[in-house]
């Protein structure tokens, strides 16, 4: 009855290195200069380590915190941090995310740099006040004499195949409608690596989102070494000029399946996009990658209705009004609490966005 | 609509005295009570009429009051309605009270003893924590024989000494040194049983160089005349508003204790994290009255750039958090900033303002809990003023206030008197102590009562009766009974009296129309500080505004 999904076999990670890798320009757009050429096969969790021990060792300001982050954090983001940084940097906090939210901000607005730890995305809520009415507002208020740029909040997110209402969530539409917060949704280990070494070490406040599907499954070959890749860059993580199909965050995998069918069953070409930053978002990428195939479909695992897609096809008819050949198309989930046993009808998988790709391309014809 | 100014002048010898400098005086018993002319009678009175119906069953019932009428019912104050209110007629004495009450009717015993109550420790007795204070009604110190509270033998800390005996007291001879050290030996001849805490008080110890506004290095002069100051900006901007020249205003009537008790004991290191009725904080640091006035009226001056209500006010150089509207946000944050300072090694605290209604919130208790249990040097202070808009205490908690919760989170706190300014100087300055030697946090309560409506957009008459506040102006206005300490111990005349209320009320009417005459700031000020750098998406933005005001300049 289950998708055969089970997070730690070799077998899922091979999988999601044949077909995700494979297929995507494993492209890392940072400074080459600064790249050690020795790489090193990490998974998602590992990455996600690697990058926090990386910017602890270079800023003595930087403290990591949270429920359970002391013995390694429940998905092991945050193993043997305590041992090497000690105690007063790597702690548990009390259970309550509207104080690891302002415990950071507070710790920020001293000029600290605060990495704080949401043990699920779904639990993020109680933070809400602290991240729409503070942590967002802090610089702007104060007239920029007082920010919290030292702010990050890290949070796994997203479906894994047994998470239910309260284990699979994607919160980023009510993030993103946040001005004054950063928000980041890596694809895969490399990128987080880079882009949570920027989030960290970003001026501004900065919610990133870890896909949790990807934890394990995820493994590919990570530079050893410090780099950063740019917030509020999109990435093109396949070429492409039949269609635009804009992503983020674990379910580029599923979308990677689906472009990968569409090239083996229709000849489309599909050009598939990573956002990387939902907030503020990299819409000249979106655009011109538009403009030239003249068809958009986004899809995404939270609910449909006023989803950020729904951003993105707003800002494209906007922006390619003239240059569309078929109508928007969003792929995503139904509007309802994610279900349990209902999961694999729930998600956009590659099969309805398959139906999606070929739906916009014969609509052209 | 400014009050008239009434003088009522004190009978005794008068001794020449420098300006700015105070010469200590013999206590006279039986002096006539002098009223400080700029508190007069209840403050709003004037500027909140009740509907006419209601005025004439007031002043019907007030009348049958006067007349000694059986009935203490208010109208304003249905029983049925809110049972919890018992409207209490008892004035307790001004002399050294055992009991004081405040809001909802409660009585609380009072301590003349400073004693922080640390985790671990016996919670006292009897469910209801004692009141610290130092100073009563009259502007005398007490004599600890009234006392309402005793601490027994596990507590540890200082004893009571001798007693004092006003006809063992020496007179001081003319030709003395006038000065603010040669005031405290003298107060320490009269109250020898404080000889340790005026020796530490901080409103009693010159401060290092001349302080910038009033040019003296005479701290409590200082301090009282920024009371003055913060009590006339209140009067003054209060009434801009309601000529509608600033859109908002909060007053800060009756803590003014509570301020400058608190801000004298602190360094400019300590960071602080206020709700919203903490300007003295920020008065006392050094914020002008002209910064003030340029955040209420948004001009190009204000620090904030204009961006939010007036007396929302923040400044990076006087190391005073910009304060947000949200409640109790700034409870955690607090203990983050705590524990920066301490993972720093300054030997310096977080002070986190509150009230008594934003003590239910959500971040309270977080708050409180992340700073006990991750050992952050922050002080808590939660003013106790009786009201969070209309709702009074009685309907805000069940237990013994705010103070009883700290054991609970296995924290150190003290309640204190918020209108004796003296006693919140000694309590802040105890609890930093104690907050840096620990790193760990201290909760103080200050009791205090909440003389002005919630803000411009509230008229509290709705709820509280007009005797009710008459009778804590008399009471426990701060601002009062520092002025009778002044005129029993130190040889301050009336006129010069007169003159600091007036230089005040005029700075700030000065400040004022400096401000309303100031530009706003540049539009660009809309877009900047969202994120450090401007995004593309602002930039665009930007550009529809600027070419949108170019087709229409007039209309904006």
């Amino acid at each position: 009855m289950f998708a055969s999904r089970t997070l730690q076999s070799k077998s899922a990670i091979r999988s999601y290195q044949r077909s995700f890798l494979s297929t995507v320009a494993a492209s890392v757009s940072g400074n080459e200069n600064t790249i050690q050429n020795s790489e090193v096969q990490m998974n998602l969790f590992t990455a996600v380590n690697n990058a926090m021990d990386i910017a602890m060792k270079t800023d003595d300001s930087a403290i990591l915190f949270g429920e359970d982050v002391a013995f390694g954090g429940v998905f092991r983001c945050s193993q043997n941090m305590r041992e090497k940084f000690g105690p007063e940097r790597v702690f548990n906090t009390p259970l309550s995310e509207n104080g690891i939210a302002g415990f950071a901000i507070g710790y920020a607005s001293m000029g600290g740099t605060a990495i704080g730890e949401i043990q699920f995305a779904d639990y993020i809520f109680p933070a809400f006040d602290q991240i729409v009415n503070e942590m967002a507002k802090y610089r702007y208020r104060s007239g920029n004499q007082w920010n919290c740029g030292g702010v990050t909040l890290r949070a796994p997110c997203g479906a894994v195949g047994h998470g239910g209402h309260y284990h699979s969530q994607s919160p980023e539409a009510y993030l993103a409608h946040t001005p004054g917060i950063v928000v980041v949704m890596p694809r895969g280990p490399k990128a987080a690596k880079g882009l949570l070494l920027s989030a960290i070490r970003s001026p501004d406040p900065v919610v990133f989102l870890e896909p949790k599907g990807l934890y394990r499954v995820a493994v590919e070959d990570v530079p050893e070494g410090d780099y950063e890749l740019p917030l509020g860059k999109a990435e093109v993580i396949r070429n492409g000029s039949d269609v635009t199909i804009v992503g983020w965050g674990g379910h580029l995998t599923v979308l990677s399946k689906a472009c990968d069918r569409a090239k083996e069953e229709y000849g489309i070409d599909a050009e598939l996009i990573d956002l990387q930053t939902i907030l503020p978002w990299d819409t000249d990428t979106v655009e011109q990658s538009v403009k030239k195939t003249g068809k958009l479909i986004v899809s995404h695992e939270a609910p449909i209705t006023c989803g950020f897609g729904a951003e993105v096809v707003a800002k494209m008819q906007e922006r390619c009004f003239l240059s569309l050949e078929a109508p928007m198309q969003r792929v995503c989930g139904y509007d309802t609490p994610f279900p349990l046993v209902f999961e694999k009808y729930y998600i956009p998988d590659e099969l309805k966005n398959l139906e999606a790709i070929r739906y916009v391309c014969h609509y052209a014809q | 609509m400014l009050r008239q100014s009434k003088i009522i002048f004190g009978t005794g010898r008068k001794i020449a005295s420098h300006h700015g400098e105070l010469t200590p005086r013999v206590l006279r018993k039986n002096t006539a009570r002098p009223s400080c002319h700029c508190l007069s009678s209840v403050a709003f009175q004037e500027d909140s009429i009740p509907p006419q119906p209601l005025i004439k069953k007031m002043r019907r019932k007030e009348a049958k009051e006067l007349n000694g009428s059986q009935s203490v019912q208010h109208s304003l104050f249905d029983p049925e309605l809110r049972p919890e209110i018992k409207p209490n007629m008892d004035i307790p004495s001004f002399a050294s009270p055992s009991m004081l009450t405040y809001t909802g009717n409660k009585n609380y015993p009072i301590t003349t003893k400073l004693k922080i109550i640390k985790p671990g420790e016996d919670a006292p007795e009897g469910g209801c924590w004692p009141v610290f204070r130092l100073m009563d009604g009259n502007g005398t110190f007490r004599n600890g024989l009234n006392d309402g509270f005793e601490f027994h033998s596990s507590h540890s800390g200082e004893s009571h000494g001798s007693s004092f005996n006003s006809s063992t007291m020496e007179k001081i001879p003319d030709s003395e040194e006038h000065s603010l050290p040669h005031l405290r030996e003298s107060l320490k001849k009269m109250y020898p049983l404080h000889m340790n805490e005026l020796d530490q008080n901080a409103l009693l110890v010159p401060g290092k160089y001349a302080y910038e506004d009033t040019k003296s290095d005479n701290t409590l002069l200082r301090c009282y005349t920024q009371m003055v100051r913060l009590r006339e900006m209140d009067n003054i901007l209060q009434n801009a508003q309601r000529q509608g020249r600033i859109s908002f205003y909060m007053t800060c009537r009756g803590e003014e204790a509570i301020h400058f008790g608190a801000a004298s004991a602190l360094e400019l290191e300590d960071t602080v994290f206020a709700q919203y009725r903490e300007a003295g904080l920020l008065m006392w640091r050094g914020f002008t009255l002209q910064q003030f006035a340029d955040q209420c009226f948004s001009n190009e001056s204000d620090l904030g750039k204009g961006r939010q209500m007036p007396v929302h006010y923040g400044s990076k150089a006087l190391n005073y958090q910009t304060i947000s509207s949200p409640l109790g946000t700034q409870i955690p944050q607090a203990a983050g900033a705590a524990y920066r300072l301490k993972l720093e090694g300054k030997k310096a605290v977080a002070v986190c303002f509150f009230g008594d209604g934003c003590a239910s919130t959500t971040d309270f208790h977080s708050g409180l809990n992340f700073a006990a249990t991750l050992k952050a040097p922050v002080i808590f202070f939660c003013r106790n003023n009786g009201y969070a808009i209309s709702t009074s205490v009685a309907e805000q908690y069940s237990g013994d206030g705010i103070v009883s919760r700290a054991p609970g989170y296995g924290m150190a706190a003290i309640r204190v008197d918020g209108t004796d300014v003296f006693a919140v100087s000694a309590a802040v300055r105890e609890a930093r102590k104690y907050a840096i030697e620990h790193s760990a946090p201290v909760l103080i309560e200050a009791m205090s009562y909440r003389l002005g409506h919630h803000s411009t957009s509230d008229d509290s008459l709705r709820y509280r009766s007009a005797k009710e506040v008459q009778r804590f102006t008399d009471e426990s206005d701060p601002l009062s009974r520092f002025q009778q300490f002044l005129q029993r111990h130190t040889d301050i005349s009336d006129n010069e009296l007169n003159k600091i209320e007036e230089t005040e009320k005029s700075g700030v009417i000065d400040a004022m129309r400096k401000a309303e005459k100031k530009s706003p700031p540049s539009m660009d000020a809309l877009f900047t500080d969202v994120y450090h750098n401007l995004p593309p998406s602002l930039l665009e933005q930007q550009a529809q505004l600027k070419a949108h005001l170019e087709k229409y300049p007039e209309h904006y």
